[in-house]
C-alpha cells in the first residue's frame, strides 16, 4: 500500500449536465457537495479539507475561478486547494484528495470539480484558442477541433481503421446515457447518422463529438478508520497515476497516448494489477470524441494497439459485454463540463461497485474499476483504480 | 546581449495580442431573485440561514458557515452604514477621472455583509465611517435587474 | 446513482431565454491586451523566418535536430548546443479538412491543416501549417510539400511569412 493510511470514498454527488443553466458556478458546486456529503451522511463540519478541480478562469469568466468557488464547495475557512490539469482535472482531483487523506495530513477530504463554459461567448470552443502558442500557432487560424481531428486522422491511418469503426462508439454511448439521470445527450443513434452528419473538420463529424456543458461533481473522501464507522461498503482508492507530456504536440507521434501509458502503469503498480484486461471490471476512459475512447483503451492497456475498433465492434465493450467501457454513457452522451466530466466518470465506477447504478448497473459482480481522464493540449493523463 | 535592464516588453521581440471573449454571466438562482426584487419592488433582500442565526446580504443559495440550504428571504430595507470606504481619482483602465468618485461597503442593520456601491449627493470630504446611508434608485422603467439599478446611496440624517 | 437518489438539481436554460431577455444576465468583454515575449529560441526562429529559412537547435546528447527550436532540450533537460537549418520542404504526417475557424463559425471553403515533418529536423519533427493550392481530395498522409513564402519584403518575422505548405509535383519520368 502506497501512503500511511488507505481511502475510501463513500459518497457521491452530481448535477445535471446541461448546455447551459441558471445556476452560478458557486451554485453549481454546492448542489453537488450537498449531494455527497447527504449521501455518505456527513455534515460539512466533518470534512477537514477540500480540494476544487475547476479548468480554465476562461469558460466560466471570473480570474481565480478557484478561489471564486471556494465557498460553494464547502471550503469556508478550511484548507483548500484548486488544482486545474485541463480535461484531466475531474480525475486527477480525486487523486489530490487522495494525497491529502493518504499522507495521513487528513481524515477527510471533499473533493469537488465544477465548470460553468455556458458564460463564454460566442462559442466556448473560443476560449480554447488560447491554449495554443501564441506566435507559432493562433497566427495560422487555430480551432480545437483541428487538433482532435488531426490526431483522429493520424490513429485511423496507422491502423487502417475506417470511420464506421470509430462511430460504433457514439452509438454506444449515447445509448448508454439514455439511462443516466443527469445526462445532455443521450439518444439512439445509428453508425449512418454518425457518418452523415455535418463535417466540422474532416475526419471529425458532429456526431463524434461531445457537447460543451455546466455541471458539477463531488465525491466525499475519508481514511479507513472514519470508513469503518460511518459505512459498509466503502469503495477504496486502491491506484493513482498521473503523467503529463510536452505541448510539442507537433513533434508527437499522436497515433499513440505515451501519457496515458506511464500514469496507467502508475496506478497498475500501485494497486497491483498486473492484467488489466483481466483484472479490470469495468471502465470508463475518457470520450470527448468518439475515437478518443478507443486511443485511450490502447493507452491503459485494455487491448492491444490498434485492437480497440474490433473489441467495440466484438460488442465486448457494451454493458453486458466482458469489458464494458463507458457504461455511463461518457462525455458523449452525458455531457462535458470539462472539470466536472471525468468526476462523474469516478462517480459511475463508485456507483457501478457498489451495485447501485440502477439501469446502467453492469451485470455480476464488479469488483475493480478505472477511470481516466485526460486533457490539456494531447499531453495529460490521469487515471484512478478503485476497488470494493 | 543582456535583457535585464530592459522593462517594456515591446523593446524585445515580442509578438503581440489579446485573449478575446465575450461573456453572459447569469445572475444565479439567489441572484436572480435579489435583482428581480431590487428591479421590481426596490427592495434589497437578504437570506437568513437558522442555524447560524446570520442574514446574509447578498443573499446565497446556501450557508457557506454550515452548507445548509437557505429558504428564508427578508426584507433589510434600504438604509445602511458605512463600513468603509475609498476615493477613487483613476478608472478602471488608470486614466484621471473628471471628479473623484467615492465607493463604499454598506452594512444594513441585523444583516451580516454588505453592498458595494457608490456614495452620491455629497463630497469625499464628509463621508465618514458608521455614516448613515440610504440607496437611491433609478426610476423603475430603467432597471434592468442590475446592481447599477440603485444610483448610489446618499447620506442621511 | 443511485437509485437511492430521487432528485438531481439544475435549472436548464436555452439559448432563447438569454438572447431575448427572459433571464437577467451581466455581460462584460475583458481587455486584455499581451506582448508576448518570443524568448531566445523562437526570437532567432522568427528573425530567420524572416530571411525565409528554417532553423533548428540541437542537442548533441540526444541526437536530434529539434523544430521549433528551444533552448533546452526536453528529454535531457541540458541546455541546447547548436543551430542547423532545416530545409523548407516536408512531408506530411497528419491533416484534417476543416469547416470551421478559429471562433467556431463555419466556413464555406475548407481549410486544409496538416503536421508537416520537416526535411533536414529529426523524424517526426513537425510544424503545424496550412496547406495550399491543393484540392481537399488530393491530400495523402506522407505527401511531400514544400514552403510556400511571402515575397521578402513582405515577410516581418512570424509564422505566417510562409503563406502555406504546396505539393511538390513528381517528375514524370
Amino acid at each position: 500500500m502506497f501512503g500511511k493510511k488507505r481511502v475510501a470514498v463513500v459518497g457521491a454527488g452530481l448535477t445535471l449536465f446541461r448546455r447551459r443553466m441558471k445556476e452560478t458556478g458557486k451554485e453549481l458546486s454546492y448542489e453537488a457537495s450537498k449531494m455527497a456529503l447527504d449521501a455518505a451522511g456527513l455534515e460539512l463540519k466533518d470534512m477537514q479539507s477540500v480540494v476544487m478541480g475547476t479548468a480554465p478562469d476562461a469558460f466560466d469568466g471570473v480570474h481565480m475561478k478557484g478561489e471564486y468557488l471556494a465557498d460553494g464547495a464547502g471550503a469556508y475557512r478550511k484548507p483548500y486547494t484548486r488544482v486545474f490539469v485541463g480535461g484531466g482535472t475531474g480525475v486527477f482531483t480525486p487523486l489530490a484528495g487522495w494525497w491529502h487523506v493518504a499522507s495521513g495530513q487528513f481524515d477527510s477530504c471533499l473533493v469537488v470539480a465544477e465548470e460553468k463554459m455556458s458564460s463564454c461567448y460566442p462559442h466556448p470552443q473560443y476560449a480554447f484558442t488560447t491554449i495554443f502558442d501564441p506566435i507559432l500557432e493562433r497566427p495560422i487560424g487555430m480551432n480545437l477541433i483541428w487538433i482532435f481531428a488531426i490526431e483522429m486522422h493520424r490513429y485511423m491511418h496507422k491502423h487502417g481503421i475506417k470511420k464506421e469503426d470509430i462511430a460504433r462508439v457514439s452509438v454506444k454511448n449515447k445509448g448508454n446515457a439514455l439511462d443516466h439521470p443527469c445526462s445532455q445527450l443521450g439518444a439512439k443513434i445509428t453508425v449512418e447518422d454518425v457518418l452523415n452528419s455535418e463535417i466540422m473538420a474532416w475526419p471529425v463529424q458532429r456526431l463524434d463529438v461531445s457537447p460543451t456543458s455546466d455541471g458539477a461533481g463531488a465525491l466525499v473522501l475519508v481514511s479507513e478508520d472514519v470508513a469503518k464507522e460511518i459505512t459498509d461498503d466503502p469503495v477504496w482508492i486502491d491506484g493513482v497515476g498521473w503523467c503529463i507530456d510536452s505541448t510539442l504536440w507537433t513533434n508527437r507521434d499522436l497515433y499513440y497516448p505515451d501519457y496515458v501509458e506511464c500514469a496507467a502503469r502508475m496506478a497498475y503498480k500501485m494497486a497491483g494489477v498486473k492484467n488489466p484486461p483481466k483484472e479490470i471490471d469495468v471502465a470508463e476512459p475518457y470520450d470527448p470524441f468518439d475515437y478518443k475512447e478507443l486511443h485511450h483503451m490502447e493507452g491503459l492497456l485494455l487491448c492491444k494497439k490498434g485492437e480497440a475498433p474490433k473489441l467495440t465492434a466484438e460488442g465486448v465493450t457494451q454493458r453486458d459485454g466482458d469489458l464494458p467501457i463507458n457504461p455511463s454513457g461518457g462525455l458523449l452522451g452525458v455531457g462535458n463540463p470539462i472539470a466536472a466530466a471525468g468526476l462523474m466518470k469516478v462517480c459511475e465506477i463508485f456507483w457501478q461497485l457498489r451495485g447501485e447504478a440502477g439501469k446502467r448497473q453492469i451485470p455480476g459482480d464488479p469488483r475493480t474499476g478505472l477511470a481516466q481522464a485526460w486533457g490539456d493540449l494531447m499531453q495529460y493523463g490521469s487515471v484512478i483504480v478503485m476497488r470494493r | 546581449m543582456s535583457l535585464d535592464k530592459i522593462t517594456d516588453p515591446l523593446h524585445i521581440h515580442h509578438w503581440l495580442g489579446d485573449m478575446e471573449a465575450d461573456y453572459i454571466y447569469t445572475l444565479g438562482i439567489a441572484g436572480e431573485r435579489f435583482f428581480k426584487e431590487i428591479k421590481e419592488n426596490g427592495k434589497i433582500m437578504g437570506a437568513k440561514c437558522p442555524r447560524c442565526n446570520v442574514v446574509y446580504v447578498p443573499p446565497r443559495m446556501y450557508c457557506e458557515k454550515c452548507f445548509a440550504k437557505l429558504g428564508g428571504w427578508v426584507d433589510v430595507g434600504t438604509k445602511g452604514v458605512v463600513h468603509t470606504f475609498t476615493v477613487a481619482t483613476v478608472d478602471v483602465d488608470g486614466k484621471k477621472l473628471p471628479k473623484p468618485e467615492i465607493y463604499a461597503l454598506i452594512n444594513f442593520e441585523g444583516a451580516c455583509g454588505g453592498l458595494i456601491h457608490k456614495i452620491g449627493e455629497t463630497t469625499p470630504e464628509k463621508v465618514k465611517i458608521g455614516m448613515k446611508v440610504e440607496a437611491v434608485f433609478k426610476p423603475s422603467f430603467e432597471r434592468k435587474a442590475s446592481i447599477n439599478d440603485i444610483k448610489h446611496f446618499k447620506p442621511i440624517e | 446513482m443511485s437509485e437511492k437518489i430521487k432528485h438531481y438539481q439544475g435549472e436548464a436554460l436555452e439559448s432563447a431565454d438569454i438572447k431575448e431577455g427572459r433571464v437577467p444576465t451581466e455581460k462584460w468583454r475583458p481587455k486584455v491586451k499581451f506582448a508576448w515575449s518570443a524568448g531566445i529560441a523562437i526570437g532567432k526562429f522568427l528573425e530567420e523566418l524572416k530571411k525565409g529559412k528554417i532553423i533548428a537547435s540541437t542537442c548533441s546528447k540526444c541526437g536530434r535536430i529539434m523544430v521549433p527550436p528551444r533552448i533546452y532540450c526536453e528529454n535531457c533537460f541540458k541546455p541546447t548546443d547548436g543551430w542547423k537549418y532545416a530545409k523548407d520542404t516536408g512531408t506530411i504526417n497528419t491533416y484534417s479538412v476543416s469547416y470551421l475557424a478559429a471562433d467556431a463559425s463555419r466556413l464555406k471553403e475548407p481549410i486544409i491543416v496538416a503536421i508537416i515533418d520537416l526535411d533536414g529536423a529529426s523524424e517526426g519533427m513537425g510544424i503545424i501549417h496550412r496547406l495550399g493550392e491543393v484540392e481537399k481530395d488530393e491530400v495523402k498522409f506522407g505527401m511531400k510539400v514544400k514552403a510556400v513564402w511571402k515575397p521578402r519584403e513582405e515577410r516581418v518575422g512570424a509564422i505566417t511569412d510562409i503563406k502555406y505548405f504546396k505539393p511538390i509535383k513528381e517528375e514524370t519520368p
